[in-house]
């Protein structure tokens, strides 16, 4: 994938958007792709597990992170912050956009609209887990793509193949997720630009599958806590 | 069967879809919001019904004419949610009408907050609403027990014509998790003689009611359906064991909490206490044998709860007060670390009960 400016990431609920755009935003500055990254958390649907449960990883590793006020607190305000807006004014920074899940959530992108429409340089991002209910199918994907495109105003570029099980997700999985990938890139007409898997499972999976994109899994503390040990 | 990765919430959904619902009326609330979302969009694609109520009054009483149709019927809320709905859940046991009530519970009193919670145990399992009635009330703790235990709703809502309901909290409502759902699953085509499917000038006519205006023919009523509660208590009553078989010490903790507590016991059996679960699997009837039957092995118990004392009652009155029940608690939206049981056990264990 080509790294740009303005990365978006959108899809079905639940498919790993606040994961990937973390990840990918340490990718950036550790690899010195970009001197300045920032984070925006753009979900307004869903109040649990949000970009906020890494802040201190993107503070710690110098990234901004712009979130809403009330994002895990006990409030369930469809809130955003303001400061947004720097992501298209201040141009020598990129810019990593976390939109919450399905049509709904991409609706809070329309405020931005029209900036990022003149942003030339950008990839928007359907990220599809084919292990998730209603976006199992090649169609079903298609339905979730469009049903985004018209609420948000945009057209996706790519597509992000982080199709998994959880903390049960095996190597092979990964892999059978790669054939029903490619018939979805097919039928939407979008480039697959990456594969995510686990770190931990990156070693069985070089070489197998293209465009290997290694995730480093945030738990939140809560949920680490309810885990067996053999899950942790 | 493939697996999927679901949502607690969805996988209510998905498995009330594959019990055989077809009518879902709800209210949107944080943090159970995903189960009317999932049914929004799956519903109109099978021929279903999803309808979003004005209120979660509007939706309970929904529930009463699907079900007094013969239909399986699902609600769900979240705590405040099902506050509005207990007037209907009372007319549903006077009815005698079978129901889903699914509860996601977040922390309360009043508009509380979003954060988890188990502070509706009361609510569920004692004052769902007015009246001499009871609900069964199913307490999961991961999302393949969701599945299960939604099937098992239906069908024993069905069985016993009343109102199951599901009570979980704000973490099993969020987490994911692969399952499976069998679609070899009962779906209800059962006939219900009783519903009012219209006589076709064949039949006497059936009548729903809740109203008996000879005292005597309530009263002879509600001896009938506390006659069945007791063939349910019998019957029905559901746990999981861990480690209880050599433990000194008995954690009684059911949903989200009862898996954060199967780690605070490996912490105290690493530091040579000996600690074990008996995790309720139905609040109502209370696994009270299971719990009898560990009173004379263990030393004391611990009710751990996201809640001020509420299943500790129950614990007391299954083992009849035959030893101490301390209690751990966390409540308006923090959940327990596995610390904090930990240290409760050390207490107990050194011999403080409070």
């Amino acid at each position: 994938m080509k790294n740009q400016r303005i990365t978006v990431f959108a899809g079905h609920y639940g498919s790993g958007k606040t994961n990937i755009a973390v990840n990918y935003a340490l990718y950036l500055k550790k690899e010195n792709i970009a001197k300045k990254v920032t984070v925006a958390d753009l979900d307004i649907v869903n109040p649990y597990f949000r970009t906020n449960d890494s802040a201190r990883s993107l503070t710690e590793n110098g990234i901004r992170l712009i979130s809403s006020a009330y994002a895990n607190s006990n409030i369930d305000a469809p809130a955003m912050a303001a400061e947004t807006m720097t992501i298209f004014d201040d141009t020598s920074q990129y810019g990593v956009i976390d939109l919450g899940g399905d049509d709904r959530g991409a609706l809070a992108i329309g405020r931005y609209k029209k900036r990022l429409g003149e942003q030339i340089s950008k990839n928007i991002l359907l990220v599809v887990n084919i292990y998730r209910p209603l976006s199992r199918t090649p169609a079903e994907i298609n339905e979730i793509k469009s049903e985004i495109e018209t609420a948000a105003g945009f057209k996706f570029t790519g597509i992000i193949n982080n199709s998994n099980l959880g903390a049960k997700t095996r190597a092979y999985d990964v892999l059978n997720s790669v054939p029903v990938i490619d018939e979805v890139s097919s039928l939407l007409r979008l480039p697959v630009e990456a594969t995510c898997a686990d770190i931990k499972l990156l070693a069985e999976l070089t070489g197998k599958i293209p465009d290997l994109f290694g995730l480093k899994i945030n738990t939140p503390l809560v949920l680490q806590n309810t885990l067996a040990t053999d899950e942790k | 069967m493939e697996k999927v990765l679901m949502k607690g919430n969805e996988a209510i959904a998905e498995a009330a879809i594959n019990a055989g619902c077809r009518f879902f009326f709800g209210y949107p609330i944080t943090p159970q919001t995903e189960v009317a979302a999932y049914m929004a969009k799956k519903m109109p694609k099978i021929g279903g019904t999803y309808l979003q109520a004005e209120s979660e009054i509007a939706a309970i009483n929904m529930v009463i004419g699907a079900s007094a149709a013969g239909a399986r019927v699902l609600t769900s809320s979240s705590s405040p949610g099902i506050s509005l709905k207990s007037e209907g859940l009372s007319y549903l046991a006077g009815c005698d009408l079978p129901a889903v009530i699914v509860n996601i519970q977040r922390g309360g009193p009043g508009l509380g907050g979003i954060q988890p919670s188990q502070a509706d145990y009361f609510l569920a399992t004692r004052s769902s609403g007015h009246g001499d009635f009871h609900m069964i009330v199913l307490a999961p703790n991961n999302i393949q027990e969701i599945v299960d235990v939604t099937q098992k709703a239906f069908d024993l809502a069905d069985k016993y014509r009343m109102c199951v309901m599901i009570l979980g909290d704000g973490i099993l409502g969020q987490m994911m998790e692969p399952a499976i759902i069998d679609a070899s699953g009962n779906t209800g085509a059962a006939q219900k003689p009783w519903a009012l499917t219209g006589t076709g000038g064949k039949r006497k006519k059936n009548i729903v009611n809740s109203l008996y205006l000879q005292p005597e023919e309530l009263e002879e009523k509600n001896f009938a359906r506390y006659e069945k509660y007791k063939e349910i208590a019998e019957n029905e009553a559901m746990c999981e064991e861990y480690k209880t078989d050599d433990a000194d010490i008995i954690l009684v903790s059911y949903g989200a909490t009862s898996r954060i507590c199967k780690n605070a016991i490996t912490m105290a059996r690493a530091e040579g206490i000996k600690a074990g679960l008996l995790r309720p699997i139905t609040l109502w009837p209370f696994p009270k044998k299971s719990l009898m039957a560990r009173a004379d092995g263990a030393k004391a118990f611990i009710s751990v709860e996201m809640s001020m004392g509420q299943m500790i009652e129950d614990v007391k009155l299954a083992i009849e007060c035959k030893k101490p029940v301390a209690l751990c608690s966390r409540t308006g939206g923090i959940v327990h670390s596995p610390e904090d049981i930990l240290a409760k056990i050390k207490a107990v264990n050194g011999g403080d009960f409070s």
